[in-house]
């Protein structure tokens, strides 16, 4: 891991120049063939690879629906699986093009890696998991507990903020991978397993008996995840900004990967603004007209995302809550393609 | 010669032109300072070049972060450290976490390795296989791998803090860790230090004159019974005259975890077991080569003086030998202090987990960090090389080599 760091960082130091002189990601992209996205080393739901090295995961389609945008083809992408530490550096390094790997947006992060934000693919909250034997109910509970948690996190900072304003003592073990840090739980080094709560929920399926875990039912933060991009290129930060709105506005207009066809021939204006009979929306943004297409037919909408990897239809069937449309009690809302 | 006629400033430059320019005379001095020129505007160009980049995307950069907020907790800490500290102090608490694994892993690095090279080398059959087995098999298997199996290892086989094995009710062993007493200060404990101390610096100088008096006056003095009273009977009548000096508060089991008394986490437990058992192992085999490149000669040479294999090997093998097992041992010394680094793979708090890993991540200053790590370790190093130098030197001094 070390090495990886040590190497990221030379790479930083050396190939700067050439990423900040150059603004032309799109264009790097397409000469390459390839978009070069940073996920995890695995978090169910998420980004992780099969047993055949496929990559499947909410932040992984993201990285499909970007590539489908581009190349009218969901499978040139080419996944670099990166730690918690090593994430912004290869970003700034220009190793990868977007950082789709569960990270939380916050001022810091936005302000000084020289990376923005381009939206949020899910509302989450931080979360403990605990033994049912150990018979607690609440986090207040968990006073001098042993808490394992994974190094260069907002989780880290939180931990500590939750314990000390609850005026309660614990013990810190921070492992430098998510794997490291389950199997000492699973060993019993400690008590308490915390990260954003959905983590928590695909962790618990890698236990070897999930059911005698439970998560507790406090959410001790604000845990907005999404997509980075590098600094200095507004056209590139504009299309992952849109295929995630273009993700959103699909679902609520009821377009699935099964109706888009019979949906683009519809006489409804909003219909053909959107997947591009009418006007020339994708090809401001240096993509093809029909790029709402393109995303929809590479992963569905963000409804079919969401259900396929994390939702009702997959094994961690966490419920929609924050991550439902507006309209319907959540927060997921998408300005206007117009 | 008649060099004494030639003023100063002319050796001077021509020592300079021996020594950089060689055969090629001034110009290779030249050739030497344009060289050097290039390196430095190249390594110039670097930093300036990274730095404008940076200042372009709006990187912090600079090594200010070092004052703001660390923010999280370390589970290890030799000096007092909350959340509120700064990055500074975090970069403190991981270097005394890589320095008290290293210093206590190449005690026991070194102590392990004389004894398994001493059983390779033993006439005895049975300990020669055993120290040849250990050396092949810790040798042969990675280091990470290693550590991985003495945490895990040791963590499957310890039971959860409320089952935890007691021993005698004092300490308390689980997988939380060792749980001991935790002595507190008492007022007897200046008097008793000031004994203490007194007992060791006394000590010393009784070794210095007894010493003495053996090599001048060939004069034997029997020294160990004055040491025994002055380190433990002397402390002993102090603590009867002004009380005990300190007293202990127990370990209790509280909630989860204990409460009170002191811990050494397993994770420190695990990494020193991996990191000593592993360098030992190449050192056993220095230690080996180091004792076989002493004539045997000198073996038969004690024996034949009525010392045992022990007192010659202690005498006179071992004394000689240390002048080949000193470079190689630094070797191993340094390997050692810069293999603690896979620390981070158990969770223990050292220099490249909790800086070069979570505060990178939380500032994002990469170049600023993974500098400041890469001179650190330079430094340890290069210091552990001067003191084994020092004491090479010493070594080979006394043998009047």
């Amino acid at each position: 891991m070390k090495r990886v760091t040590l190497a990221l960082t030379l790479a930083l130091a050396a190939g700067l120049s050439a990423q900040a002189a150059d603004a032309q990601t799109l264009k790097t992209i397409k000469d390459r063939g390839m978009l070069s996205c940073g996920v995890s080393q695995g978090l169910p739901g998420f980004s992780s690879p099969d047993d055949k090295g496929n990559w499947t995961g909410l932040d992984v389609d993201l990285c499909r629906a970007i590539a489908g945008a581009i190349f009218n083809d969901a499978t040139k992408v080419k996944y670099v699986p990166l730690s918690a530490k090593d994430r912004f550096t290869a970003l700034q390094s220009g190793e990868i093009d977007v950082l789709s790997r569960n990270t939380t947006w916050t001022i810091s992060r936005d302000t000084s890696l020289g990376a923005n934000f381009t939206g949020v693919t899910y509302y989450d909250g931080q979360g403990f998991m605990v033994k049912k034997s150990l018979k607690v109910n609440s986090a207040l509970e968990l006073n001098s507990a042993s808490v394992c948690v994974q190094t260069g996190t907002t989780t880290e900072q939180n931990l500590a903020d939750y314990f000390k304003a609850n005026n309660m003592k614990y013990e810190v073990i921070a492992f430098g991978t998510n794997d490291e840090t389950v199997k000492a739980y699973e060993a019993g080094r400690c008590d308490v397993f915390t990260t954003d709560q959905s983590g928590l929920y695909a962790n618990r399926l890698k236990l070897a008996n999930p059911n005698d875990h439970m998560v507790l039912p406090e959410i001790i933060s604000k845990e907005p995840l999404g997509p980075m991009v590098r600094h200095g290129d507004d056209q590139w930060f504009d299309i992952v900004k849109w295929t995630l709105f273009a993700l959103i506005t699909a679902e609520e207009l009821g377009v699935t990967s099964k109706n888009v066809d019979e949906k683009a021939k519809m006489e409804n204006p909003e219909m053909k603004r959107v997947l591009g009979s009418d006007g020339n929306f994708g090809e401001q943004l240096g993509l093809t007209k029909d790029w709402v297409i393109r995303i929809v037919k590479a992963v569905g909408n963000y409804g079919e995302v969401f259900d396929r990897n994390v939702g009702a239809g997959s094994p961690l069937a966490i419920n929609r809550g924050l991550n439902n449309l507006w309209n319907k009690g959540g927060l997921q809302y998408a300005p206007p393609i117009r | 010669m008649s060099t004494e006629a030639r003023k100063p400033p002319a050796q001077i430059a021509l020592k300079i032109r021996r020594i950089l320019g060689g055969k090629a005379g001034w110009n290779g001095v030249a050739v030497q300072f344009a060289f050097a020129a290039i390196l430095g505007w190249i390594g110039y160009e670097i930093v300036s070049n990274a730095r404008a980049n940076l200042e372009n995307q709006h990187i912090a950069a600079g090594f200010g972060f070092l004052r703001n907020n660390a923010g999280f907790d370390v589970n290890q800490t030799l000096i007092s450290y909350t959340g509120s500290d700064t990055f500074l102090r975090v970069f403190v608490v991981g270097l005394l976490n890589t320095l008290v694994v290293s210093a206590v892993g190449i005690v026991f690095a070194t102590v392990i390795g004389f004894i398994v090279a001493l059983c390779r080398l033993s006439p005895n059959w049975l300990l020669a296989r055993i120290g040849e087995l250990y050396v092949e098999i810790i040798r042969n298997l990675p280091l990470l791998f290693q550590i991985l199996f003495w945490y895990l290892a040791v963590l499957a086989a310890l039971p959860n803090p409320r089952q935890s094995i007691s021993l005698f009710g004092l300490s308390f062993v689980s997988n939380r860790g060792l749980v001991v007493p935790r002595p507190i200060g008492e007022s007897g404990f200046e008097a008793f230090l000031a004994v203490l101390a007194f007992g060791i610096v006394a000590s010393l100088a009784l070794r210095i004159y007894a010493r003495r008096a053996l090599f001048e006056r060939g004069q034997m003095i029997r020294i160990w019974p004055y040491v025994l009273g002055l380190l433990f009977g002397l402390p002993l009548i102090t603590m009867l005259v002004f009380g005990p000096p300190f007293s202990f508060e127990l370990p209790q089991l509280k909630g989860f975890n204990f409460a009170g008394g002191s811990r050494i986490i397993p994770e420190f437990v695990a990494l020193t077991l991996a990191l000593s058992t592993y360098t030992a192992a190449f050192i056993a085999e220095i230690v080996r080569a180091g004792i076989l490149s002493v004539h045997s000669g000198q073996m038969e040479a004690g024996s034949s003086l009525g010392l045992s294999r022990a007192t010659t090997l202690r005498l006179i093998v071992v004394p000689q030998a240390m002048r080949v097992i000193v470079p190689p041992l630094t070797n191993q010394y340094l390997n050692l202090t810069k293999n603690s680094s896979l620390a981070v793979a158990i969770g223990y708090p050292d220099l490249v987990s909790v800086f070069a890993g979570t505060s990178l991540s939380q500032t994002g200053q990469a170049i600023e960090i993974i500098a400041l790590t890469m001179g650190v370790y330079l430094l340890i190093s290069l210091l552990t090389s001067a003191v084994m130098s020092v004491y090479g030197w010493r070594v080979s001094r006394s043998l009047g080599a």
